[in-house]
């Protein structure tokens, strides 16, 4: 064939690549991000490698530095870990945001109207518990009509989010509103309050648990199977004598209990209260944490403290070097373009054409 | 005529990974000539046609028209060339007029619709079509889309057409008509060429026949001198004497009863209609029919799988108590203790999971065994060891996802592992498609080990000859409906590819 | 009547907004691109066309002519969106990436930038970043006489508006006439329904997607232009700007992909999204309106889901990617 005819690029996926290789293409695709990350620094008039350190000193050298960015993860992994088995089964779930926000409204109903009736212990079971409910029922409702009448489930759940907002909206400047005209919640009572251990509120045990629990869930249970079975062919399914339906619905009730659980650990451990934004778009970008790990639990755990340090270390560097702290937005946006693109070059490989020779890239 | 070929194709070679499809071949059609490219499923037409389509590029190879040398890079290339493809999954989209998808990808600035129609019609009446350009594709008969899809070609002003398995989908008087319309195209000087692997298309509609066998080019014969023996020869390799081993099971008795089976699909179309017969245990069932003649609604409505309007299917247990299984999930069947095998046509997209591993693929018939949350995964394991062994499937691992698999080693996991479960009844559809010869044999000697342990099994195939020598008795299914069962060891090809299209008494002994 | 008219009024100045990010979002999801990172590209839009205005006047020596910087402000918006929606295109169309998960990449990236440009200016600029009033007034003006917005209720409803809106009642009709009457629009939605097909029949689909998605990610990016220099009054407000991206989303489901429905659909939405400080029903709680315009996506949703209508369903492909030798 003549040279003419040959594109200049070709693409040609791998069969098999060295996993050595792959883990270099993603440690390298963070660098590249990290380096993008310096071009809104500079135009600030910061020196990058100050603002890293900043960064990095800011989110994980101090224990309270520390404690923080932990903080920042909990709701981040635990969220992820709620989409994940969605994911496995390919049902776009994309209202984690509304689901925590149900949960999190339903925790705090408990707190405000039964903290005088039962002990601490029990109250914070209880709202434990109404969070499950609330978050997975949320999620059930675009489950269902998935599973009756094939409805659009990326749209569906993204509605939802908004739905659950201006429902905690409207509650919050209208019957649980606290004093008249302040549009806020009241605190909580130490009674609805989740304890701390080591300086963080004991989610992050939670959580932790959570990612071995998923983990098995996700490869040793017969459910995860079916979810698993799901996600590469309802066909399949069917044809194994699975109700698609009903796992897809059941599937969905467990995710979005998890996520309402986020809901309660964000209310009843961090913010002591409840608000529209009480969410704060981590519904969102738990997506990616999952999305980027493969599904994979235990990489979740890297990547939402990853997230959460350039999170709470851009909050430092405003202090310090007054940055806007939006650039912790920004890197992260460039960190999730950069870890999105590396699958590429790990799945398939370039081939140029040179002077009638192949070279591979 | 011109000493020079229309399209000359000479040393193409394509490969997809270590998969060879096309191995140098050569081939070259006529103007005012229709060539047949023959050759068995996985055989590399298609593959072929899709260079010349522009869908793939060859790795090696040249391509001439009128002797000189032309490069098709894209589907747009090869219409700037004339030629024209009509695969054989129509490529139209749904929610547009047929005259929306005539004009699709074309050059012109301007969008008129009214000469668009003009020129339809002025083709349709040329060729013999009946197209109304404004119906929405999503209204039309499978017919229907095909001439869309031969219209949109014609429209392009191609002169080279290539059809993919045309007559696959369509009735016998669709194909008649179809073959007419091919043979005015000839006449008015244009280039056809047609992918089939059924015989007596290739001897009633082409002048030339091209046979191609496992990506190898075989040869090339001036149709009239011919005969479908040695094209047979030519595409399987050796005369089809199959020497199938079919002993008789003594003392056969009842074990599925169907009766009055009547099936619509999505749309409202009837799919099956009063289908009855008894499949007895100890016989292999065969099932014949053109393709889409019901043959995969009928095991899936047996397996419940399809949703059935009316009728009954009856398992008849080994102490003569009979259970009807309509109306029971597949889960409910299986506890009540009848084990239906069943191997579907989509291996992959129904009877596997392709991103899994052997293993993960065993428990798809026994994930939900032992007590608890967890998976037993051991006795999945040593099954698949099992099949492995037995049956020489080669993977890196038992853990290497099926889909990366060859189609054979493909089939051997899903036959294996359906084998494998308890059961009285096994159903497989296509059981062969796409195998080499080796793994046929394997899979008809294990369908007849199965047959003489006393299980009643189904086998639906496309191939008569083995139809013929594997079965006990085969049925014959035309567009829904039983148009006979006869005796697999007296019946002829002939008998059978006449019921074949017509049902029953609806046979015209004139023809 | 009164309040009726005040009510339609208001839903228009904020329709209009969401009728940009609606309409760049519908020709983005008709090529297939389901881009969800339109609140992003809205916060770009509302940053860089406030940034074009304000370093305009600034380099006009705080004299800037009114239709110049409205021009200059479109131009920066749009440009901002187009980027963004280049980085969304490149990533999905040619890197393969999920477009759910891009999308939102995109949006955290998005408002990010936004917010950074929006602070960046305010902090370098020592602490205010406004246009002078006449430059203002150029943004916020009626282009009819006042003798015509005069006229009892039509007057106000029809005439009281800014440029944008007019321009974005063109917008819609041309590109409802592109989509429906010319041959690119036919090839456009034909790549959305199955990009293998139109491969098939010669269409470039990675240049139909690329260009739909870049080009509706700029006319995304201009409601947020017009979000800050309208209602905002020409100053960076990131919290007003908050949510109207996923409205634009919701907006282009509730009007089934058709850029003609997005006109009144988009005055519905705007009016619902400011009821509650205009209409007060017994027993409804004012705070619950806002939430209307997402319920009744949803039941559109379900609706025609239910009915299963084969035009009125989303594009075939919408969030799938295409790769042409997949074997």
């Amino acid at each position: 064939m003549s040279e003419k005819r040959t594109p200049f690029v070709r693409l040609a996926k791998r069969t098999d690549i060295d996993p050595k290789k792959a883990w270099l293409i993603r440690v390298a695709s963070i660098v590249v991000a990290l380096i993008l990350g310096c071009i809104p620094m500079l135009f600030t008039g910061t020196n990058p490698i100050e603002a890293y350190s900043v960064i990095v000193q800011g989110s994980l050298l101090r224990p309270v530095y520390f404690r923080q960015t932990v903080k920042i993860a909990i709701p981040l992994l635990g969220c992820a870990l709620a989409i994940a088995p969605c994911f496995k089964m390919r049902f776009w779930n994309i209202g984690a945001e509304g689901q925590i926000t149900m949960g999190a409204m339903c925790a705090t109903y408990f707190a405000l109207y039964w903290v005088d009736k039962v002990p601490s212990a029990v109250l914070l079971v209880i709202m434990f518990l109404a969070s499950l409910v609330g978050g997975g029922l949320w999620a059930l409702i675009p489950a269902f009509f998935k599973a009756k009448w094939n409805t659009n489930e990326t749209l569906f759940t993204l509605m939802m989010n908004y739905i659950a907002i201006g429902i905690v909206a409207w509650l919050q400047g209208g019957p649980w509103e606290g004093r008249k005209g302040s549009q806020l919640i009241p605190m909580f009572d130490d009674a609805a309050r989740l304890p701390n251990l080591f300086g963080v509120h004991i989610g992050w045990i939670f959580v932790l648990v959570l990612v071995v629990l998923m983990h098995i869930y996700m490869n040793k249970t017969k459910q995860g199977y079916e979810i698993a079975v799901i996600g590469d062919s309802q066909n399949t399914a069917r044809y194994a004598g699975m109700n698609v339906g009903a796992i897809i619905m059941r599937t969905m009730f467990i995710s979005g209990a998890i996520s309402g659980f986020v809901g309660f650990m964000t209310v009843s451990g961090a913010n002591y209260t409840l608000y529209s934004g009480v969410a704060d778009n981590v519904g969102f970008t738990a997506i990616t944490v999952a999305w980027l790990s493969q599904l994979n639990a235990f990489a979740m755990i890297f990547i939402s403290m990853l997230l959460a340090v350039i999170s709470k270390g851009a909050n430092t560097l405003q202090t310090r070097l007054q940055v806007p702290a939006s650039i912790s937005d920004i890197i992260t946006g460039i960190l999730l373009f950069a870890m999105l693109s590396c699958e590429f070059f790990i799945n398939y490989r370039l081939i140029f054409r040179k002077k009638g020779e192949e070279v591979e890239a | 005529m011109d000493s020079r070929h229309a399209i000359e194709m000479k040393g193409i070679t394509k490969r997809f990974g270590q998969v060879v499809a096309n191995d140098r071949i050569d081939l070259s059609v006529e103007w005012g000539e229709i060539l047949a490219l023959l050759g068995e499923n996985g055989s590399g037409k298609t593959t072929l046609m899709n260079m010349l389509s522009g869908i793939y590029q060859p790795d090696e190879g040249e391509i001439f028209e009128d002797g000189e040398p032309i490069s098709i890079r894209s589907p747009k290339d090869a219409f700037r060339h004339g030629i024209g493809m009509i695969h054989q999954h129509y490529k139209l989209i749904e929610v547009f007029t047929a005259a929306q998808n005539i004009i699709l990808g074309l050059d012109e600035e301007k969008m008129d619709l009214k000469e668009t129609n003009r020129r339809v019609a002025e083709i349709c009446s040329r060729y013999g079509f009946e197209i109304d350009p404004t119906m929405k594709v999503y209204d039309m008969s499978v017919s229907q889309k095909q001439t869309v899809e031969i219209v949109k070609v014609l429209y392009r002003g191609a002169r080279v057409l290539i059809l993919d398995e045309p007559t696959a989908v369509l009735t016998p008087q669709e194909t008649v008509k179809l073959f007419r319309i091919l043979r005015a195209m000839k006449e008015d000087g244009k280039a056809i060429i047609i992918i089939t692997h059924k015989l007596h298309e290739v001897m009633d509609v082409s002048d030339r026949v091209a046979v191609l066998r496992k990506g190898q080019y075989i040869g090339t014969l001036m149709t009239k001198d011919t005969s479908p023996q040695e094209l047979t020869d030519m595409m399987v390799g050796r005369a089809v004497s199959l020497n199938i081993d079919r002993p008789k099971y003594d003392n056969p008795k009842p074990r599925l009863v169907v009766s009055g089976l009547s099936c619509t699909d999505e749309e409202g179309v009837s799919r099956l209609s009063d289908v009855s017969f008894t499949a007895m245990t100890g016989e292999i069932l065969g099932i014949a029919g053109i393709s889409g003649s019901g043959q995969k609604e009928l095991l899936e409505a047996i397996t419940g799988l399809y949703p059935v309007k009316s009728g009954s299917v009856k398992v008849v247990g080994d102490d003569g108590q009979e259970m009807e299984l309509l109306g029971k999930s597949p889960m409910q069947v299986r506890k009540a203790g009848v084990g239906m095998a069943f191997v579907p046509e989509d291996r992959l997209g129904m009877g596997l999971v392709g991103s899994m591993g052997m293993t993960g693929n065993m428990l798809l018939r026994s994930w939900r065994n032992g007590r608890g949350a967890l998976l037993k995964k051991k006795d999945p394991q040593a099954l698949a060891n099992d099949i492995l062994k037995e049956l020489e499937v080669v993977t890196p691992g038992i853990d290497y996802p099926v889909r990366r698999l060859s189609g054979g080693n493909v089939q051997k996991v899903l036959v294996g592992r359906e084998i494998a479960i308890p059961h009285s009844v096994l159903m497989t559809a296509y059981a062969v498609r796409g195998l080499d010869i080796n793994t046929s044999y394997t899979i008809y000697r294990l369908l007849t080990e199965e047959k003489m342990k006393g299980v009643a099994v189904i086998f639906i195939g496309e191939d008569l000859d083995v139809l013929l020598e594997l079965c006990d008795r085969i049925l014959v299914l035309c567009g829904g409906r039983v148009s006979g069962i006869v005796d697999g060891r007296k019946a002829t090809k002939e008998e059978i590819g006449l019921m074949m299209t017509h049902v029953g008494q609806e046979v015209d002994a004139n023809e | 009547m009164n309040t009726l008219v005040t009510l339609i009024t208001a839903g228009i100045t904020f329709g209009t907004v969401l009728l940009y990010g609606t309409l760049g979002e519908i020709l983005t999801e008709k090529s297939g691109s389901l881009n969800l990172g339109v609140e992003g590209i809205m916060y770009m839009g509302g940053a860089f066309g406030l940034a074009g205005a304000f370093y305009y006047e600034k380099a006009a020596g705080g004299i800037g002519n009114g239709p110049v910087a409205i021009v200059i402000a479109i131009l920066a918006a749009f440009a901002a969106g187009a980027l963004a929606s280049a980085i969304y295109s490149f990533l999905t169309i040619t890197l393969r990436t999920n477009q759910n998960v891009t999308g939102l990449a995109l949006s955290i990236f998005g408002t990010g930038v936004g917010q950074f440009v929006g602070e960046f200016m305010r902090v370098s600029e020592g602490g205010y970043v406004a246009l002078s009033n006449p430059l203002k007034e150029a943004f916020s003006a009626t282009i009819w006489p006042d003798a015509l917005i005069r006229i009892p209720i039509l007057g106000p409803i029809l005439f009281s508006h800014t440029i944008f809106f007019y321009l974005a009642i063109v917008l819609a009709i041309v590109m409802s006439l592109f989509l429906n009457r010319t041959r690119k629009g036919l090839y456009l939605r034909a790549v959305g329904e199955s990009p293998s097909t139109s491969d098939a029949a010669g269409i470039d689909t990675t240049r139909y997607r690329y260009l739909a998605t870049i080009i509706g990610g700029g006319i995304s990016a201009i409601g947020g232009m017009v979000y800050i220099m309208t209602t905002a009054g020409c100053v960076w407000n990131h919290e007003g700007l908050a949510g109207v991206g996923w409205l634009a989303v919701a907006l282009v489901i509730f009007c089934i992909w058709r850029p003609l429905n997005a006109i009144w659909g988009s005055v519905i939405f705007g009016a619902m999204m400011i009821m509650y400080l205009r209409v007060s029903l017994p027993f409804i709680p004012t705070e619950i309106y806002k939430i209307l315009p997402y319920v009744v996506t949803v039941i559109v949703l379900i609706i025609t889901s239910m009915r299963n209508s084969r035009d009125k369903q989303p594009p075939a492909s919408l969030g799938l990617n295409y790769f042409r030798e997949e074997r």
